[in-house]
């Protein structure tokens, strides 16, 4: 039942039941590739309230840090929400390592950040390169569910790293798979599979692009020219992701915002990209002191 | 009258202006060079002959000035009173009718321009040092682990408080105390708000933060962390499907403001709420044992010169900075802070640059700060704060080094309860409200920074205590916000016992199959 597409969240009629604040329980984990694993958390009153295109902020021990992480499914019969996460950093890795079934999360929290707007586009192309797949996902739904023509355009490096592809096909009208060395759909990225979209069909109305930043660099360069209104989802570094740190903020050409509540979602034109991609690397350094001292840790335990 | 007087005279000799103790009692307080190295805190508090000197410095004034001034107003010479009499747990309950948080008051009040500035010891000696002595009752309190878990009578009212910062912590207080059913909203992992994720631990202690939220739980308010309520559900969503009767939002006033001057995207630059809440909530200064890295640099430069910025650059000499520079476009003079804070950042080897206004973040080439170009400032007319307005000197660039610049230059309204519901903002995009701090949406109530943009911790305390007696009136609950203390007789404004402020006063209540309006439940 996704039939919501409005953006009041959906009607609660029992408030204590779905909230705890005593941790969040994983329900069920499914592992992608070696990097890539789903976790799927039990909170009925999240999954009530979700909307394509939020974050949630996870904690995962006590002295843990906040990661934001886009909500890549929502299911509210069952009362679930889907987080797909890379394992890049030392928290990713350390909860790769440690979320199992029954693993309680100490905080999640959310939905955050402004849902996307299921426009009244005829025609979308929904992309998502990496982990941005899972994402784009709700878009693709629910643009669906709103009447669209909906082309979805997915990147992976190889066919091993393929998922969701069923779930894509349920919902899309057409789908492109594009990965690095043509094992599975074409061989190309996930610009090439847009160029070929909008080749096909001149009407595109809106483009949605989730991915890493160089992708959604890419892909709002390649409809620019076509003046096609391109949606991206950005990913900097946040602390609290209620407006409060200023940490998420970025440059669009009409002025600052911050990712946290004006978007995530900003019209991929107005963008600077460069800017967002020099600010990820903001605790690089630290980022590999701690992925270090962590896997030293790990060997210890062995 | 006559036998009253002389009684008087016989039990209570009154102290003037001449017998009580002439110097005001100091606070220990930890060295300079010593406090840098550590975050325990700067000021130790009174010991207990402190307080009982310093107590003795109250004239007991029959009109005190002081208890008006307070924003939350505190029964000050009666609590003092308890204190003389030794009676210190009577001290406690005195103030906890009024303010559960005396160690955290007692800390974080500006008392110099409230009870401090007006007690008329103050026109000949230095006043009677209130915020000490409230400390001093907290902390006590906290040592002797003393509790009181009142018998209220429940009303059956459910009150939903969005925010567990100083505005909401008062307001579920008087609300619990009149017997509402009441739940606190947190988004974060730990309540307190800005309690909790802005002032520091040399300055506010965590334990003392616990120990005092502590208290609301024996009230029987329940605190919900992890909850952004906007998002999650609405406020609209909590009076017409929760089941609330009344909600107060206290969320504050969080957004960090920058100055669009160039520079300001580097690697290097940001706000002091961010260096404070990686700090404070997120224990930053601890890692890599705690997750969430800092990012400080060793050169530090602060841009603004109130409150914040003093914590944010004395935080930064504690976590290992070296320089430490604050950029402040006034001078010492018309300085937001208080005098004591940037006296205590001076010691601490904090340098000023007064009459400084940021022109440009210098990038190194990489996307990170290598340092700041100020222009020097004169003062010119005084503009509408009646502070005299800073001139840009032309020609006057000078450029410094510095690998991280913090911006503490105030804070906006945080956007989200706005963005969700339908409730009335001004045009600065905090909250609407009336005198009695009722919003536009009926049964929602605001206060604190979310209303008044930022102000202080018992500023905010206040406000959420004028919403409660709003709310309660609201309700129909006949409450005298107190009860720790016998409930004074107030006959000559009350008709057969109920104040005459409450006379045909109607209470409303939804019906199963009605709500509030008549209208059919859906």
């Amino acid at each position: 039942m996704h039939e919501q597409t409005d953006n009041k969240p959906h009607s609660i009629r029992q408030p204590a039941e779905g909230y705890r604040s005593s941790g969040i329980e994983i329900v069920r984990r499914e592992d992608f590739s070696d990097v890539t694993y789903l976790l799927e958390i039990d909170h009925p009153m999240m999954a009530r309230a979700a909307r394509p295109g939020q974050f949630v902020i996870v904690m995962s021990h006590e002295d843990g840090e906040r990661i934001p992480l886009t909500i890549a499914d929502f299911d509210r019969d069952k009362g679930t929400v889907t987080l797909v996460i890379q394992a890049v950093g030392k928290t990713t890795r350390e909860m790769q390592r440690d979320c199992q079934e029954g693993t309680r999360l100490i905080s999640v929290t959310g939905p955050m950040g402004e849902p996307s707007q299921i426009s009244n586009a005829g025609k979308v192309v929904c992309i998502g390169g990496g982990l941005g797949v899972a994402p784009v996902f709700p878009q693709a739904r629910a643009f669906k569910e709103a009447g669209a023509y909906v082309i979805g355009v997915v990147g992976f490096r190889n066919r091993e790293l393929v998922f969701w592809e069923d779930k894509f096909r349920e919902y899309c009208d057409e789908f492109i798979i594009c990965s690095d060395d043509g094992s599975a759909g074409i061989k190309g990225l996930v610009t090439d599979g847009l160029e070929l979209a909008i080749a096909k069909h001149p009407d595109i109305q809106e483009v949605v692009a989730i991915g890493p930043p160089v992708m959604m660099k890419a892909c709002a360069e390649v409809t620019r020219p076509y003046s096609i209104k391109t949606m991206v989802s950005l990913n900097p570094v946040m602390v609290d992701g209620t407006g409060m740190c200023g940490g998420c903020r970025v440059k669009l050409t009409n002025g600052m915002k911050f990712a946290c509540v004006d978007g995530p979602d900003f019209d991929g034109h107005l963008v600077d990209f460069d800017d967002l991609i020099n600010r990820l690397h903001r605790f690089s350094e630290e980022e590999k002191e701690a992925v270090e001292k962590w896997t030293d840790s790990c060997k210890a335990r062995l | 009258m006559d036998r009253q007087l002389q009684g008087e005279a016989i039990t209570v000799a009154r102290k003037t202006i001449r017998t009580i103790p002439q110097e005001r009692t100091p606070i220990p307080t930890q060295q300079p060079s010593d406090r840098v190295q550590n975050f325990d805190e700067v000021a130790i508090g009174y010991n207990l002959e402190h307080a009982l000197v310093e107590s003795e410095r109250c004239l007991m004034c029959p009109q005190p000035a002081c208890v008006p001034a307070c924003p939350v107003n505190i029964n000050i010479p009666g609590f003092i009173q308890k204190i003389i009499d030794k009676d210190f747990r009577g001290a406690w309950e005195v103030i906890g009718d009024a303010n559960l948080m005396p160690a955290v008051c007692g800390r974080v009040c500006p008392q110099e321009d409230q009870c401090e500035g007006v007690c008329p010891v103050g026109e000949t000696l230095e006043p009677v040092a209130i915020g000490r002595l409230e400390r001093w009752v907290g902390d006590k309190a906290i040592a002797e682990g003393w509790t009181n878990t009142p018998w209220i009578q429940p009303s059956g009212f459910k009150i939903g408080i969005v925010g567990s910062g100083p505005a909401g912590i008062a307001c579920a207080a008087d609300m619990a105390k009149a017997g509402c059913e009441v739940t606190v909203y947190e988004a974060f992992h730990k309540s307190g708000g800005v309690l909790r994720y802005g002032i520091p631990e040399f300055r506010l202690p965590e334990t003392v933060i616990d120990a005092e939220i502590d208290n609301l739980a024996r009230l029987g308010v329940k605190i919900e962390c992890n909850t952004l309520v906007g998002r999650l559900f609405t406020i609209e969503q909590m009076i017409d499907e929760m089941g609330f009767d009344a909600v107060f939002v206290g969320t504050g006033a969080g957004t960090p403001r920058f100055m669009d001057i160039p520079g300001e995207y580097l690697n290097g630059v940001l706000s002091a709420n961010e260096l404070l809440t990686r700090c404070n909530l997120m224990q930053a200064g601890d890692f890599p044992n705690h997750d969430t890295p800092l990012g400080l640099g060793k050169k530090v430069a602060v841009i603004g010169s109130g409150n914040t910025a003093m914590d944010a650059m004395r935080v930064s000499l504690r976590l290992g900075a070296e320089k430490v520079y604050c950029v402040y476009r006034r001078t010492f003079e018309e300085s937001p802070a208080r005098n004591e804070e940037i006296e205590h950042a001076e010691e601490e080897g904090v340098e000023f640059h007064w009459l400084s206004a940021p022109v440009e973040i210098l990038d190194d080439g990489d996307g990170n700060v290598r340092g700041m170009r100020c222009i020097k400032m004169e003062l010119g007319e005084p503009d509408e704060s009646g502070r005299r307005r800073p001139v840009p000197v032309e020609g006057s660039d000078f450029e410094f080094e510095a690998d991280t610049i913090v911006y503490a230059i105030g804070t906006s309204a945080n956007a989200i309860i706005g963005q969700t519901s339908k409730i009335a903002l001004n045009r600065w995009g905090f909250i609407d409200t009336d005198d009695n701090m009722a919003t536009s949406l009926a049964g929602v109530y605001a206060g604190g920074d979310i209303v008044t943009g930022g102000a202080t911790v018992i500023l905010a305390m206040g406000a959420g205590r004028t919403a409660a007696r709003s709310m309660k009136e609201y309700l129909g609950i006949r409450d005298n916000d107190s009860i720790y203390a016998d409930r004074r007789s107030d006959l000559e404004n009350s008709l057969f016992g109920i104040p005459v402020e409450e006379r045909n006063f109607v209470r409303i209540r939804a019906t199963e199959e009605n709500d509030t309006r008549g209208n059919p439940i859906q």
